[in-house]
């Protein structure tokens, strides 16, 4: 039935096409706005049809994204939006599936889900908003608040280690993972249309602000001001440089990767970014540069390499096996054991 | 071979039941399978009951370890497995300690007395060898093979070293076994080949074995011992032996041919449901897919997944794996969308006897979920009727947009019977259609698409992601009928409560049929696998002149409509569960009868004789309460 508008060319659209009636619930001020505005701003320019896209999420502040798109859409329960988005993916290869959650959702309820989602490569694109806090309960502490923090349920301040959602990420054996941020629509769109473009699970972690719970949880990174000094840029091929000078780099030492004065170092020694090697260790390594969003952290595409993308693979092995033994039949099926007359 | 010749001299009897068992490395299911296959094919009506540990590798010669097969064979329609075994085979002293007492006074004995030795009989817990000495035996008939010795003996000419040539003793047993009941062999010689092919020091072993088993009943003046059960008068057609698992996996290949929708199973394996995965994950030529997930939230979320993009999806598994879908299931409830649940039930609470059979989550299927959220529940009553029970799970999944629970049980799960294949051409197509069009035009005068617009059984309009123009959100909040859109308005959400309810009560149920006699003041009603012994306790009661009916449930929501009425005016309503009175309850609750339970727990499902004396005491007024 869609196969003949597949055929067609893909109508342009605009903003207003890709937004649904429904009037957008956030707090005012908080960081999902600017998010939804990036992503509905790009859709019209990456040629797809909104009866294709269809957004999946979970449930949390970040979860009730897909009743602000015009596409098809589940709001479903707390941590299983990459399961669910998983069995659509297998079933319907033709879509365009986004996966949308918060902190919460993805790293602790689902935290199973999304590391196997993952693992296996299905074509889907994983949105992570981080404000490393529960907002929607509002208030507790998450899987990524820092350790101390005082929050409703950690009154005297947060015991535990959080994730670092890339290493958790790459440690899951993703083939393309991103980081970005709500306060530069430019990079979120880049990184959106690079998780896009990806065939397999994409994950793409943004900080986003609560300016309820958490405000300014990024701010000394994301700061327009801060932004230079604080946020080093990866792009593939190039050095890994930053600052307003490019006076900081980024080298390969013993144990990983350091941050170094270029001046002390040169530039030629600086490590050059290949988001496609096959070998995890030096993207795990750049994730974890920055413990906390206090210090210089990376932003960009950590790792994009090509893997083979789980939906296509069982798709093929469901057409290999038709293909080899032809179309089943039920009668046949019934006499495959020993049957005799009576 | 002579058989066929001396089969019309031999006596006839009319059904026997055996029992093989043996420790976990024995192969007593395979033993119990094959002389189940032989059986078949000799025309014979047969049910069996494989009984096993739940480990693995229990140690060998253990208690816990002791695996059994019972299979009844007979030249009439049965419809279990049977109560007490005429003829046991005991591979060793835990098998005889563990299940001698199930023996039939006066029945068969064959024992394997090679086994018998100070450090096996000390593994069962005898201090004392009771082929030898105690009076453990005293009232059955003995056989005494040293079953390991000869088959070593018919090996050692093959080249097969003592230790593998051991293995095959479960084939001298079964040789000993089909010489009894002049099982024919050629059948089972071409299987081993089959079998065992690219092996063949151990094709010859076993054939070896099977032989020297087979000529051992010839020479051992064991002729006495010797009988046939002929053919039982089935219906004409193409018969197959089929168990509950398997049934059911091609009742959902077959569903999803006729509602013409790829079927998507997610699941996460947990005995006794794995083999529906196992069976499906073959059958990919029929456009299934088959997908094991990280676990059964997973699962049951892939399926729902599945049916949102316009697929059958389904999932299974067994109690524990009920407890973690249950979120989602309330999910499907609010959604509105297909989805087939399969609980193959097993002995709870938590990992409690996962091979054991137990029919105790029909209150969990009913109520298992928070809120208001009512669900379909089927239930398979044998297991070829796990085939259509499948298919009828799916249809109504399919055509009331809703998710539905299909019950089924260990022992219907592994048990098997002959089956009379159906005309698959005459089975009902399942309608379902997906819109492609605007269904409502909005206050704006514009033409729209509002997902929660329903038919006249309140089944919504449901168009899949792909459809041009009727992009739609849906979710799990509460929303406003019609638009779908969020709603936390108080009387829609009464309104949406009583639709989700009301949604169920019309889902078409066919009326409860009454067996025996339909006036009888004793009604036994059943549900599921109970199925088998209820009628067979109630075919014995009724030989003996006494009057009962018979009413067996596989709608447990709703329930037929017209079983309000086959309840009316009778004094005594028995209801015989594998649970501690969950239908009972369920039945006293909506129709304010005093429906008696008769439950059992034990793991085991009832035999026949326990329910004839119980049903016998309900009659005879002994039993009042
Ligand atoms: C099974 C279940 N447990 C708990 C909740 C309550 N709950 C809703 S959202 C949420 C956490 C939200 O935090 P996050 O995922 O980080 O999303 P945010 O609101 O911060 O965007 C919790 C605990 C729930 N809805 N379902
Ligand atoms: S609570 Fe925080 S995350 Fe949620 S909408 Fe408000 S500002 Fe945004
Ligand atoms: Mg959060």
């Amino acid at each position: 039935m869609t196969d003949v508008m597949d055929s067609e060319a893909v109508p342009e659209t605009t903003r207003a096409d890709w937004q649904s009636d429904q009037e957008v619930r956030w707090c005012p001020g908080c960081g999902d706005y600017s998010i939804l505005t990036a992503l509905q701003l790009l859709l019209p320019d990456l040629g797809v049809r909104r009866e294709k896209t269809v957004f999946i999420s979970g449930i949390g502040c970040a979860a009730r994204f897909p009743y602000y798109m015009n596409t098809y859409g589940m709001h479903s329960i707390h941590g299983r939006a990459p399961a669910i988005a998983t069995g659509l993916a297998l079933a319907r290869p033709d879509l365009d599936i986004w996966v949308v959650g918060g902190d919460g959702d993805m790293l602790s309820i689902g935290g199973n889900h999304l590391i196997h989602a993952l693992r296996r490569n299905t074509n889907l694109n994983i949105l992570l908003f981080n404000n490393q806090i529960y907002g929607l309960t509002k208030g507790q502490f998450s899987p990524t608040s820092e350790t101390g923090k005082i929050t409703k349920s950690s009154p005297v301040g947060l015991i535990s280690e959080p994730f670092n959602p890339i290493s958790v990420a790459i440690g899951a054996e993703a083939s393309f993972v991103a980081r970005t941020h709500d306060m530069d629509r430019k990079h979120l769109q880049e990184m959106f249309a690079r998780a896009h473009a990806h065939s397999g699970a994409s994950f793409v972690e943004v900080y986003q602000n609560c300016n309820v719970f958490n405000d300014g949880a990024f701010a000394e990174i994301t700061k327009k001001d801060a932004r230079d000094d604080m946020l080093i840029n990866l792009v593939h091929g190039e050095p890994i440089q930053f600052g307003s000078e490019g006076q900081f780099g980024v080298v390969q030492s013993v144990d990983g990767v350091e941050i170094v004065n270029v001046s002390d170092v040169g530039v030629e020694s600086l490590l050059v970014h290949d988001e496609t090697r096959s070998n995890p260790s030096t993207a795990f390594a750049l994730s974890r540069l920055a413990s906390r969003p206090n210090t210089a952290t990376p932003v960009g595409v950590f790792r994009a390499v090509e893997r083979e993308e789980y939906a296509s693979a069982m798709s093929d092995q469901v057409m290999g096996v038709t293909e080899e033994r032809g179309r089943g039949q039920l009668k046949d099926l019934l006499h495959s054991l020993p049957t005799w007359e009576v | 071979m002579t058989d066929v010749v001396e089969q019309s001299e031999l006596e006839a009897v009319d059904r026997v039941i055996i029992r093989f068992a043996g420790d976990s490395g024995d192969g007593m299911q395979l033993t119990g399978d094959r002389f189940t296959t032989a059986s078949a094919i000799n025309g014979n009506d047969l049910a069996t009951f494989p009984d096993y540990p739940a480990e693995i590798r229990a140690p060998a010669g253990s208690l816990a370890g002791v695996s059994a097969f019972q299979v009844q064979i007979s030249d009439h329609d049965i419809m279990t497995p049977g109560d007490a075994p005429e003829v046991m085979v005991a591979m060793n002293p835990a098998a005889l300690k563990s299940d001698l007492h199930l023996l039939t006074p006066g029945g068969t004995l064959i024992v394997n007395n090679d086994t018998f030795e100070e450090r096996n009989l000390a593994k069962a817990g005898y201090d004392y060898n009771p082929l030898e000495e105690g009076d453990d035996l005293s009232g059955y008939r003995t056989i005494s093979v040293p079953m390991t010795s000869l088959t070593k003996e018919a090996c050692k000419e093959l080249g097969v070293k003592p230790r593998d040539a051991e293995r095959s003793k479960n084939f001298f047993a079964l040789g000993l076994v089909s010489w009894m009941y002049s099982r024919p062999i050629e059948p089972t010689l071409d299987w081993i080949d089959q079998r065992f092919a690219g092996k063949d020091q151990i094709i010859a072993a076993n054939k070896a074995a099977f032989s020297a088993g087979h000529i051992y009943g010839e020479s051992a003046e064991l002729g006495d011992q010797r009988v046939v059960v002929k053919a039982a008068p089935l219906a004409s057609g193409t018969y197959t032996n089929i168990n509950g698992n398997t049934a059911l996996s091609w009742g959902l290949i077959a569903a999803s041919q006729l509602a013409d929708l790829p079927l998507f199973l997610g699941s996460y394996p947990i005995t006794p449901a794995s083999d529906i995965l196992h069976e499906l994950a073959k059958h990919k030529a029929f456009g299934v897919t088959t997908f094991q997930a990280e676990d059964e939230i997973a699962a049951v979320g892939a399926a729902l997944g599945a049916s949102y993009g316009g697929h059958l999806g389904i999932t299974t598994t067994s109690g524990p794996g009920v407890a973690l879908k249950s979120e989602t299931m309330g999910l499907a409830i609010s959604l509105e969308l297909p989805l087939v649940i399969i609980n193959i039930q097993r002995g709870g609470p938590s990992t409690g006897l996962p091979t054991k059979t137990e029919a105790a989550d029909l209150l969990m299927a009913m109520y298992g979920r928070h809120g208001e959220s009512p669900m379909p529940i089927v239930a398979a009553k044998t297991p070829s009727e796990c085939f259509f029970a499948a298919i009828e799970a799916c249809r109504i999944a399919l055509e009331h947009r809703t998710p539905v629970m299909l019950l089924s049980d260990g022992y219907l799960a592994n048990g098997s019977e002959p089956w009379l294949l159906p005309d698959v051409d005459g089975l009902e197509p399942i309608n379902i259609e997906f819109d492609t069009e605007y269904n409502h035009i909005g206050e704006d005068g514009e033409a729209g698409y509002w997902p929660y617009l329903r038919d006249e059984n309140l089944v919504r309009s449901m168009a899949i992601p792909g459809t041009p123009n009727l992009m739609h959100r849906i979710g799990g909040i509460e929303k406003e009928d019609g638009s779908g859109n969020i709603s936390y308005d108080p009387t829609n959400h009464a309104h949406m409560v009583e639709v989700r309810a009301e949604r169920v009560k019309r889902v078409k149920v066919p009326d409860i049929e009454v067996a025996g006699d339909p006036d009888a003041e004793i009604l036994v009603v059943g549900w599921g696998s109970t199925w088998g012994s209820i009628t067979s306790a109630m075919g014995r009661v009724r030989s003996n002149g006494h009057k009962v009916a018979h009413a067996h449930l596989s709608h447990l929501n709703p329930f037929p409509k017209n079983l309000g009425e086959v309840l009316e005016g009778r004094t005594h309503i028995l209801v015989p569960e594998m649970n501690l009175g969950q239908l009972s309850l369920m039945l006293r609750a909506e129709y304010l009868v005093d429906a008696k339970s008769i439950s059992k727990v034990a793991g085991q499902p009832f035999t026949a004789g326990e329910l004839e004396q119980t049903i016998l005491e309900y009659i005879e007024g002994k039993s009042k309460s």
